[in-house]
């Protein structure tokens, strides 16, 4: 093709130009929704699974429209007892409220004294606090449990609720980092009007750092929610499982029912979905805080 | 980690002088606050890690008091017993294909995500969904969609005319087919690269575009270096993680004598958990953590050493 400089090309050069900004929109937005499609795939897949006569889930070709619809599938799975839902929601919210109590509280008040108080040797506290934080969980996690076996609270969600009331790394330092962001005069001002430093934390500190409690607490909410490993070897009546580990438990029972498991699957993990679409916001934040700065 | 912040509350003044009786006031106020954490750093930090280097030089079933045997535990681990460099095998083989694989295509999801297209709110929702789904639920959905004989994805190779595999019943594809779970909820990364991805200042890429750089010239010369930092973060947070992977495999694995197909998923961790809470070798199960531990330690240590050769700071260039 040849090159032209005459006025009369520049109205199809423009519209070309045009085009292929359309063309790379599309082309752009086509693979967005590909990839969409292939991480979609699979959630839809449980909810097709979940809701399929137990002879429709293995069939070549695959079936993507149950027939008839099972909706009595989640009643005969939250229902059944080797998964009593209600049972081991209660147990899982009881562990999942406690715990982010105990992070919130204990995040904060430590959080405010590195932030703000003056003591000696904090900055070589904080530079262990911050270590720990790399430090693979592997080598505590024996005799912790030896710990806590001595005190005799295997079997009780004690182990897994108690530490989160004396701090924990990641938490105080995100914490950390909100409060260094208030302005000292905030404080300062309640200080000379006489107001103690858990007053001044309690009634003026608090308050202003709702977000980064929030961002604390969710984030603490999802992986109690999801924990596994903690319930694993702490736990030993069935009856005082979470839901993960109440699925684990019903899976190697009735390991061969697919469509019952994945309605019970769906039913452990839709709350917390729910839960991240109203708190996206802070829960995206807390993540990329991580990772920020590093 | 966060040096930049240090040295700012290092740098910051001084109160002036107060009389010594008012500054142990002070002091003792600040270690009000922080009271909690040095208990749990001395109770659940230090007092374990100290434990469980004498632990690992001991035999104890819990019931009976320890007795000390000196490095037995490790002698029989190096050479006694051919499952422990099973598990250590499965677990290096795992790492080493899932912490790449996730790392480009976690960074590969953000940069898509950082575009500015229509709709790109929702298409960040959904890849990061993944990343939420409980690992016993995940794990559960994959073990139904991996299955070997009319599993969804067999279905799909199939359908493009490639062989049905056999995925976790499948010595060979068994940690492949755990890595593909890995990569479906690899959304942490993403996000982590995205946030950095959002810092790259949109003056360099124009500065760039000046110079004539096309758009595979400004992601080499502009954004990687820039990205290296969470790059680092990444690397380390997910060689940690990959080689603990722990519930995926014991769920996949069953509850047989083997897990998975000739012990193609026993995992370190898997190992250690059936030494410490199935056989109650407390003894044995601490040398294996203090060993995985060390290990952990080092690799973090090389890849720090190196990063001052590929990790670009900026706050170094001021």
């Amino acid at each position: 093709m040849q090159r032209t400089h005459v006025p009369a090309n520049l109205a199809a050069l423009r519209r070309r130009r045009r085009l292929r900004r359309i063309l790379s929109i599309g082309i752009e937005q086509l693979v967005l929704a590909a990839v969409a499609v292939l991480f979609l795939i699979p959630f839809l897949w449980l909810i097709i699974t979940s809701l399929k006569p137990i002879d429709q889930v293995f069939t070549s070709p695959p079936q993507w429209i149950p027939e008839p619809v099972m909706w009595s599938n989640y009643v005969d799975a939250l229902g059944s007892p080797a998964f009593p839902f209600f049972l081991l929601l209660r147990n899982t919210l009881f562990y999942v409220v406690l715990s982010t109590i105990g992070v919130l509280l204990s995040g904060a008040l430590v959080a405010y004294g590195f932030a703000r108080m003056d003591f000696w040797g904090k900055d070589t506290l904080f530079a262990i606090t911050l270590s720990t934080m790399m430090l693979p969980g592997i080598v505590t996690l024996i005799p912790t449990y030896i710990l806590f076996r001595w005190l005799g609270w295997v079997g009780s969600y004690a182990p897994l609720i108690v530490p989160a009331f004396f701090g924990s790394a990641f938490n105080i330092f995100l914490l950390r980092q909100f409060f260094l962001t208030i302005p000292w005069e905030l404080t300062d001002a309640a200080k000379v009007d006489g107001a103690g430093d858990l007053r001044v934390f309690w009634q003026i500190m608090m308050p202003l750092v709702k977000p980064a409690l929030l961002v604390v607490g969710v984030l603490n909410f999802m992986y109690t929610w999801n924990d596994f490993f903690g319930p694993l070897i702490y736990l030993t009546k069935s009856s005082e499982y979470p839901l993960v580990m109440g699925l684990y438990a019903f899976q190697t029972q009735h390991g061969i029912q697919w469509n019952l498991m994945m309605a019970a699957s769906l039913a452990v993990a839709f709350p917390i979905i729910l839960l991240f679409f109203f708190a996206q916001r802070y829960f995206i934040e807390g993540i990329t805080l991580t990772g920020l700065k590093g | 980690m966060t040096t930049e912040s240090l040295a700012r509350d290092l740098s910051r003044e001084r109160p002036p002088r107060v009389s010594l009786r008012r500054r142990l006031r002070r002091n003792l106020r600040g270690y009000v606050f922080v009271l909690p954490w040095i208990i749990s750093l001395l109770v659940f930090t230090a007092y374990p890690m100290l434990a469980s280097f004498y632990f690992s030089m001991t035999d104890y079933s819990v019931l009976k008091p320890p007795v000390w045997t000196g490095l037995q535990n490790f002698k029989v681990m190096f050479t006694q017993d051919p499952l422990y460099w099973k598990s250590a095998y499965n677990s290096a083989y795992y790492t080493l294909l899932s912490v790449p694989l996730q790392l480009v295509i976690a960074l590969v999801l953000a940069m898509m995500l950082n575009r500015k297209a229509r709709g790109i709110g929702i298409y960040r929702t959904i890849y990061y969904l993944p990343s939420l789904m409980p690992v016993v639920a995940g794990t559960l959905l994959w073990m139904l969609l991996l299955n070997p004989r009319d599993g969804l994805i067999n279905e799909a190779l199939s359908f493009v005319g490639l062989p049905k595999l056999g995925w976790l019943q499948s010595s060979a594809w068994s940690k492949p087919a755990l890595v593909l779970m890995a990569l479906w909820g690899s959304g942490w990364l993403m996000l982590i690269f995205l946030a950095a991805l959002k810092d790259v200042p949109e003056s360099l890429h124009e500065a760039a575009m000046i110079d004539g750089a096309n758009s595979w010239q400004r992601f080499w010369a502009v954004t990687l270096p820039l990205l290296t930092p969470s790059i680092f973060f990444n690397l380390i947070m997910s060689i940690i993680g990959s080689f603990q992977v722990f519930a995926q495999a014991l769920i996949a694995g069953g509850t047989g004598n083997s897990s998975g197909p000739l012990n193609s998923l026993l995992m370190y961790m898997v190992q250690l958990y059936r030494y410490a809470f199935l056989y109650f070798e407390m003894g044995y199960a601490s040398a294996m953590a203090l060993v995985l531990f060390l290990v952990l330690v080092a690799i973090t240590l090389v890849v720090v050493k190196t990063s001052g050769s590929w990790v670009y700071y900026e706050s170094a260039r001021r």
